[in-house]
């Protein structure tokens, strides 16, 4: 199967609209004959479901938390980036397309980029319109702050909690759709495959989380917005219930994965501090405007800082280094996430890390206190201080933050063209879920943009385009695929509840977690690539024989859904090892050791890798082929990044 | 997984089902550090019943950084245990004592019913959100963003009602199991932002039918909900309610519509 991306001809700055106009429409009376369903109620989804809805279909959603307001997007700190130019500090939707393939290391498609940057404006007014209350200046109008990656203040933002607030109000108007009728929202629900006729997508099965009841639905298309899979590592930044489930499943399904090994580890998260830690925090990356990030200048001083010896707010400014803005003075704190990252971890592992562990460097706000004054500063960040000292007992307004990265967002995920359709007809991504739109590295506040243009503007024009294609004829339930996938997923249910081994899935996902971290993380190398496969696979084979899972089916069985999602995790971590292994050079967040500059700095090979690598599932414990989506850059110069 | 020094006693409410009713049952976590959550702490717990073959105790998390409002637990009497401002995932074991015994119990409410030991169903909330917490527009074709500019302080004022969580705590510290200081955090958003003023009344009236439908009680301006709002949320808020819905009752009676389209 040939990859066709479906861009659009024509111009860069003219291929969406070019695309809406040509697109097929459903007139308003029809579209109340078609059903839609749509997995996952974070800003893609919620946007999604809502929209849809306004427009007269009929959407069923599903959601495995208690209510759709859960869903992981709450959780996002910094802001939303769009090309409003309100600071009149030069930014266009152009630059935003710019910073953004730049940011992604040439790995992202132009024309995705291009229509995400131009939709960013909207997405502002839209949730304005529905009362987001997004900081204001003092005459009234929005405030702006900066991210990495860029040099012009385009990040809207709500304190520390804009994703909190634009999925408030995602969710505020999927609440008026369910009020009117046009939603049907089911929540506990986890969807646990994709049900295929013809080689369309015509429906999913769930389980009922409360209930156990396995049952499928049927729909003209499934919309999946169900989120990154930063849990492989086992600890990152996500929520304990995030998981790649619904993406795995529909992967075997037909849906090819693309770029699985892309995953991006925040430069800014509070360190490790024992083996019983569920997961990460993250500082958000809005903390680098006013914070300084450094180490000690020397082993010596490193060492007495973590012995305690010596305090922070001690330590002499001749004696501190501030490497990033000594290494990239036109960026300074600011540069991408994935330059950051690699920086820390280069002074930890020099010796120069600091904290019990020493995994750690300082991001201090000493200075911006100086200049400011304590109260603005708490103004701005002061969520994110209270946070900080919750979690580590220590006063961040008089000792610098320690920080460390960890492992936040994921760029890969299933393959989809222009439309957001994955290879299986009918069959959807949205949101983290697809891979689309960051390349090898996502910039801040780029991943709340993406959630809500792909839900409020690009979906609602691209489906319409395959359900007046396919026709409002409704969907045969009494097909027999959707029993067969039924019970499909009944057997693989009682697989799993058949485990009585000695080992808990918690240790399995803890185990597999090390193993990504170690050899797929922030270095990679095809010696530990190659050592990871065995591992991982060894894991596996021992999951089957030796994890423990209690209960049964028919009741809330934590252990159950915790099982499945591990499982899915181990083999997907085996397809992100495939995916790094292949990938002989480095890129964004994909760092191989064996492809640096002089300079330590990511060496891309733009003559081999200039491509999406999109993999097709072959059977259980066959190698996945490879299908590769050439990436043709018209509009921007391919060069080595720099933030100097 | 453990490393800590830490020995604890829980009374632990465990419920199979909303049909059957439920009883405490004591367990020991050993070897707890004060760096774990709360809720880390309840996973050594489960992986050692887990490992024992017993069914571990199901409560609802997800974020684990205090924000998504997952978290419910109602901690030797007071709701996300004994600090202000924090959830249940925020707190650490340092805020507890070596030996210490500690009732761990699910949020206590009609509205809320029990789905399976310390985790409850709090759809009731979603209806009410359902019933008017929102702004009546479509995607698209709206305004300018700076089109409409809001004075700081009140953009400020709406923020601070908008960072409810909706995890239930207010309901479970009330007495009366009033659902008031939620129900008006989102009535008192919309209402001070201009976005909010064309449905003003109707929403209130709306929301508020939808909150006694639900079986939640009455305020007396205890005043408890405000003390244990993870997020802070203010009594004022349920001042704004009230005024709002006396406003639309008495006098803005010709402005009220069904809410439905």
């Amino acid at each position: 199967m040939i990859l066709d991306a479906k861009i659009p001809q024509g111009p860069l700055a003219e291929k969406w609209s070019k695309h809406k106009f040509n697109l097929k429409l459903v007139n308003p009376a029809n579209k109340r004959k078609y059903d839609i369903i749509v997995v996952g109620t974070g800003l893609a989804g919620a946007s999604a479901a809502a929209t849809l809805a306004e427009l007269g279909y009929n959407v069923t959603a599903f959601c495995f938390q208690d209510s759709p307001r859960r869903a992981h997007s709450i959780a996002a700190q910094g802001g939303i980036n769009a090309a409003k130019n309100y600071q009149n500090d030069g930014d266009s939707v152009y630059r935003l397309f710019y910073d953004t393939i730049k940011g992604g290391d040439y790995r992202a498609r132009e024309a995705n980029v291009y229509r995400l940057a131009e939709v960013s404006v909207n997405i502002i007014d839209q949730c304005v319109a529905q009362g987001v209350p997004f900081a204001r200046e003092y005459g009234g109008l929005l405030d702006n702050r900066s991210f990495g990656g860029a040099q012009v203040s385009r990040t809207f933002y709500a304190r520390g909690q804009t994703g909190q607030q634009l999925l408030l109000g995602a969710y505020s108007a999927l609440n008026r759709q369910i009020h009117n009728g046009k939603v049907k929202m089911y929540t506990r629900h986890e969807m646990l495959d994709v049900v295929k006729v013809d080689g369309h997508a015509k429906g999913i099965v769930t389980r009922n989380l409360k209930t156990g009841q396995i049952d499928t639905h049927a729909g003209h298309a499934v919309l999946l917005c169900t989120g990154g899979y930063s849990n492989v590592f086992f600890l990152s930044t996500n929520a304990i219930g995030s998981n790649v489930t619904a993406a795995w499943r529909a992967h075997k399904r037909g849906a090819y994965f693309a770029n699985p090994c892309y995953t991006q580890i925040h430069p800014t998260c509070i360190p490790v501090s024992g083996d019983h830690q569920s997961k990460l925090t993250l500082m958000s990356e809005s903390l680098r405007n006013d914070g300084r990030v450094w180490a000690p200048k020397t082993v010596e001083i490193a060492e007495q800082l973590r012995s305690g010896k010596l305090k922070a707010s001690d330590v002499k400014e001749d004696d501190r280094d501030y490497f990033l803005e000594r290494k990239y003075p036109a960026f300074g704190n600011l540069v991408p996430r994935d330059v950051a990252s690699r920086n820390a971890k280069e002074m930890a592992d020099e010796g120069k890390g600091v904290g019990a562990s020493g995994f750690a460097v300082f991001l201090d706000f000493a200075d911006a206190i100086k200049r400011l004054g304590q109260e603005t500063v708490a103004a701005k960040y002061g969520n994110l201080f209270d946070m900080y000292a919750q979690i580590t007992a220590e006063d961040p307004y008089s000792q610098p933050m320690r920080i460390y990265p960890a492992v936040h967002y994921t760029m890969g995920g299933l393959w989809v063209d222009y439309n957001l359709s994955t290879t299986v007809p009918g069959l959807y991504a949205l949101g983290e879920c697809n891979f689309s739109d960051h390349g090898a590295n996502r910039l801040g506040a780029s991943a709340l943009m993406q959630g809500l243009s792909d839900g409020y503007f690009v979906i609602p024009y691209t489906l319409g385009d395959y359900l007046a294609t396919i026709g409002p004829k409704p969907v045969d339930k009494s097909h027999p695929a959707f029993e067969q996938t039924k019970q499909d997923v009944l057997a693989y249910v009682n697989k799993l509840l058949s485990l009585k081994g000695n080992k808990t899935v918690v240790e399995y996902h803890r185990e597999l977690g090390h193993i990504m971290w170690e050899y797929c993380g922030m270095a990679r190398t095809e010696e530990g690539l190659t050592k990871a496969k065995a591992l991982i696979q060894a894991l596996k084979a021992d999951f089957w024989k030796n994890a423990i899972v209690t209960g049964e089916n028919e009741e809330i069985n934590a252990a159950l859904e915790r099982a499945g999602r591990v499982a899915d995790f181990i083999e997907l971590g085996e397809l992100m090892i495939d995916d790094a292994l292949m990938r002989r050079e480095s890129c964004g967040g994909h760092f191989r050791l064996e492809s640096q500059t002089e300079e330590g700095e990511a060496l891309r090979d733009d003559e081999n890798f200039a491509f999406a690598a999109a993999w097709e599932f072959k059977g259980e414990n066959q190698p996945e082929e490879l299908h590769k989506e050439e990436l043709v850059f018209e509009n921007v110069k391919l060069t080595q990044r720099s933030y100097k | 997984m453990s490393n800590g020094n830490m020995n604890l006693t829980l009374k632990v409410w465990r419920q199979k089902n909303a049909q059957t009713s439920g009883k405490f049952v004591t367990y020991k976590a050993e070897g707890i550090s004060p760096d774990m959550s709360f809720l880390e702490m309840l996973d050594v717990v489960n992986e050692s019943l887990t490992k024992k073959g017993e069914e571990p105790i199901y409560f609802d998390h997800d974020c684990r950084e205090g924000i998504c409002g997952m978290c419910s637990l109602y901690i030797n009497g007071r709701p996300h245990g004994p600090k202000r401002a924090i959830t249940t995932c925020q707190l650490h074991m340092r805020s507890f004592k070596d030996g210490e015994t500690i009732t761990i119990e699910p949020w206590r409410a009609a509205a809320f019913p029990v789905v399976k030991d310390l985790a409850v169903d709090r759809s009731a909330f979603d209806r009410i959100q359902q019933a008017g917490g929102y702004v009546s527009i479509n995607t698209g074709g709206v305004p300018d963003a700076n089109e409409i500019p809001i004075p700081k302080v009140i953009a400020d004022e709406a923020f601070n009602s908008a960072t409810c969580i909706g995890c239930g705590a207010c309901v479970a510290a009330c007495k009366n199991a009033s659902a008031m200081l939620f129900v008006s955090a989102k009535i008192s958003q919309l209402g001070m932002l201009p976005q909010g003023q064309p449905e003003r009344w109707s929403r209130v009236q709306s929301m508020v039918a939808q909150m006694d439908e639900e079986g939640f009680g009455n305020c007396t301006n205890t005043g408890a909900c405000e003390a244990e709002c993870p997020k802070e949320i203010s009594l004022t808020n349920i001042g704004r309610m009230n005024n709002d819905y006396f406003s639309a009752k008495l006098f803005r009676e010709e402005r009220v519509h069904d809410h439905a389209e």
